[in-house]
């Protein structure tokens, strides 16, 4: 059996890895939650978020300059992405909007590839991350622990925008009922470009605040979109508090089960996955009847 | 005489059947058999694989499975461009290519070269694919590249089904000239066991005889038989092996892995994941300050991780690797090739082109020495292990199991202070006698299948 602090550390663990996953899923979250769109492209713009970051961290020597600038540069390729391909999409069924995202995902990868080449490349941690923390017997590395600070305060900022200001009405009466938005003078479309972007932009900025954790290489993206779509379905389409417990939840599984054998810490989130699609296909905090 | 063209010939997609009877037919009534060896053999052996219709015309084409997607997705990019190399110098008949396989002329058996690349995306299946279609659309006579054991396994499977010859690039597994070994499979490279047996004695000199080892292993058959060798040699030089995280292929986030190794009570972190992985895993061991407390090993060393750990991290690290640049001061074969490899890339080359590069080179070689392409003989000749020279002394295969017998050096990563120039990140602390620290015949269960 493991031991109390090897439970507590994988414990504290989980969770400060489910906001980062909680995080990283956001995007997703945004797309997927207001326009009903499974965005496949979505682990694609959090690479290209990523190394965007590195290569203007590399030049300015600045994290936070390196994060607006993930940030900003998947927006533009997100709103690009939306103007040309995703918004003749709308109304199509879901298998198409998969399959043009998808193939959005493989270009984006592809020309990150082509800039950047295939081997991995190391974004260092910013100055004020580095360091080591010792939380009880846990040492825990002092970025990842401010990593969960960022993860929670974007995910607040993100819910103020979604649900308590007139824009975020807007997206979701647009979603309830497009036609009545319209009547009301109300441009629906530039609305959803906004939501888009807005997406795109989370999973940038996902991408350059996960960069000095992991090395960068152009598939992670991959990994990413899995997760994502495991966190997203676990907590409940469409709804934030349920990406950050499906975050959390996620993370857990992944800690608690590698506790014991880190071998199935993945079939372990598929399982609970599968679980919550037969027992509440809604997922955790999603609401019935929403796409 | 590759340059000339017959009237049948075509250059890309081979012959079929009827126009290579004709061509046999024509051939044998302008009384030209006797001067024509290849095409002499041609008439004399049965018709297997792709064979003769693959090299029917004056071309000859190989079908590189590399991964070019993927967390081994820099190892298979850098394995395309030695087997372009490869090619080229056949092709030229460059003095360079004629150390190792001394009886070349121009092409292989007289016939250009050619490739075709297909992405095989770190993915068996995906590789079985790009493999089927290379042997029945492109005429393929040989099959080559892979990065994970996995697709290597699954590649050789493939082609010995097919009959058409298979050189697996890197693989690391136990198993591939093992359980899972072909008869018309071939590995050249070091791998599982080899790189155990070689690697534990230097890290009992260096770190201690009384260590306790933790691993970090990839869930697949290359990550297992690795992890079974280290264990099995380590101990025998008095180490003990205290556990280990046995985690997905292309994880992103290892930190509850790292968890339980900081709890393991381990000295010795043993990282076996190779490619994006490695460098992904030890980044993050780094942050979690285990490196500060372990000395990090990495038995089969991924060609590219100092480059992408830099030497702060690397700096002390024993790795075992195929190749290593600066082994040209030692030998002359290994000079030719770095110099031709920097000459046309700009770059050195790193483990996983010299091996495309070799692989391709001994198939060539094999070839030659059989004086036909007919696969079964072709197979004889690299069973009937002549040893030729190459960048690291003599290599040759084992005809019991296909395994190539070579030799590779044991590295340790330099301070940042040792380092000349940004690519000399290595020391070669050792070069292995390859022959040395073969396993015994059987000993992986090998049992090749037929000829024919």
């Amino acid at each position: 059996m493991p031991s109390l602090s090897l439970f507590l550390s994988q414990l504290f663990n989980g969770l400060a890895s489910g906001l980062l996953l909680a995080l990283i899923s956001t995007g997703l979250t945004i797309i997927y939650g207001t326009l009903g769109v499974v965005n496949f492209a979505h682990g694609a713009l959090f690479v290209v978020g990523a190394y965007a970051g590195y290569t203007v961290y590399g030049m300015t020597h600045s994290f936070v300059i390196a994060i607006v600038a993930g940030a900003l540069v998947s927006l533009v390729v997100g709103l690009i992405i939306e103007r040309g391909l995703v918004r003749l999409f709308y109304g199509r069924p879901p298998e198409d909007q998969i399959l043009v995202t998808f193939g959005v995902a493989i270009i984006l990868v592809e020309i990150v590839r082509g800039i950047f080449g295939g081997v991995s490349l190391s974004v260092p941690t910013p100055v004020w991350g580095h360091g080591i923390a010792h939380i009880g017997t846990l040492i825990y590395p002092l970025y990842r622990l401010q990593v969960l600070f960022i993860s929670a305060g974007t995910l607040l900022v993100l819910y103020f925008v979604l649900y308590r200001t007139s824009l975020g009405l807007i997206v979701r009466a647009g979603i309830e009922d497009s036609l009545m938005v319209n009547i009301l003078g109300i441009n629906v479309k530039r609305i959803f470009l906004v939501v888009f972007g807005l997406g795109a932009m989370a999973a940038g900025y996902a991408g350059v605040i996960d960069a000095p954790i992991v090395t960068l290489a152009p598939d992670m993206g991959f990994r990413v979109l899995v997760d994502s779509f495991v966190v997203v379905v676990i907590g409940g389409v469409g709804s934030f508090p349920g990406a950050i417990v499906g975050g959390i939840i996620a993370g857990e599984i992944l800690s608690l089960t590698s506790m014991f054998d880190p071998a199935y810490s993945d079939v372990m989130l598929f399982v609970v996955m599968a679980l919550v699609l037969i027992l509440r296909p809604q997922g955790i905090m999603g609401q019935e009847g929403r796409e | 005489m590759d340059h000339k063209k017959d009237s049948n010939g075509n250059p890309d997609s081979g012959v079929d059947r009827r126009s290579l009877l004709k061509m046999g037919v024509g051939a044998a009534g302008g009384a030209l058999l006797p001067a024509v060896p290849g095409m002499a053999l041609a008439a004399d052996k049965p018709a297997i694989g792709n064979y003769p219709a693959g090299v029917s015309g004056d071309t000859v084409f190989i079908g590189l499975t590399v991964d070019l997607t993927g967390p081994y997705s820099a190892e298979g990019s850098d394995e395309q461009k030695g087997y372009e190399l490869a090619a080229e110098q056949l092709n030229a008949g460059a003095p360079e290519i004629k150390k190792i396989s001394p009886l070349t002329k121009k092409g292989i058996l007289g016939k250009t070269v050619k490739l075709g690349v297909i992405d095989a995306q770190t993915n068996p299946n995906s590789a079985v694919q790009a493999a089927t279609r290379f042997i029945h659309d492109n005429k393929a006579m040989m099959i080559s590249g892979s990065v994970s054991s996995a697709v290597a396994i699954a590649l050789q499977k493939v082609c010995d089904r097919e009959k058409t010859i298979y050189m697996a690039a890197i693989s690391g597994s136990n198993a591939t000239t093992g359980k899972d070994c072909q008869r018309y499979g071939f590995r050249m490279c070091y791998f599982a066991y080899t790189a155990a047996k070689a690697i534990s004695p230097v890290l009992a000199k260096s770190l201690g005889k009384n260590r306790k080892a933790v691993y970090l292993v990839p869930d697949y058959t290359y990550g297992h038989t690795t992890y079974d060798s280290m264990k099995e040699f380590t101990e025998k030089e008095g180490w003990t092996t205290v556990g280990q995280q046995v985690h997905p292929l292309g994880s992103k986030d290892y930190s509850s892995y790292l968890i339980n190794i900081a709890n393991s009570g381990a000295d010795t972190l043993v990282v076996i994941d190779y490619g994006a992985d490695a460098a992904n895993s030890i980044k993050q061991a780094k942050q979690f300050g285990i490196l500060d407390k372990m000395t990090l090993v990495v038995p089969y060393m991924a060609p590219f991780l100092g480059e992408e750990l830099g030497a702060e991290t690397m700096q002390g690290v024993y790795g075992g690797s195929g190749f290593w640049w600066t082994l040209e001061d030692k030998y002359p074969i290994a000079k030719d090739f770095v110099t031709a490899f920097e000459k046309k890339f700009g770059e050195k080359p790193h483990d996983s082109a010299y091996t495309a590069y070799m692989v391709t080179a001994l198939w060539a070689d094999g070839i030659e020495r059989a004086g036909t392409f007919y696969p079964p003989d072709v197979i004889k000749a690299l069973e009937k292990g002549v040893k030729r020279d190459g960048p690291v002394g003599k290599v040759w295969f084992r005809g019991e199991d296909h395994q190539g017998v070579v030799n590779f050096p044991i590295l340790r990563g330099k301070k940042p202070s040792e380092m000349k120039n940004k690519s000399d990140l290595f020391e070669v602390v050792d070069v292995i006698d390859g022959s040395t620290v073969m396993p015994p015949v059987g000993h992986f269960g090998c049992k090749l299948g037929s000829y024919t």
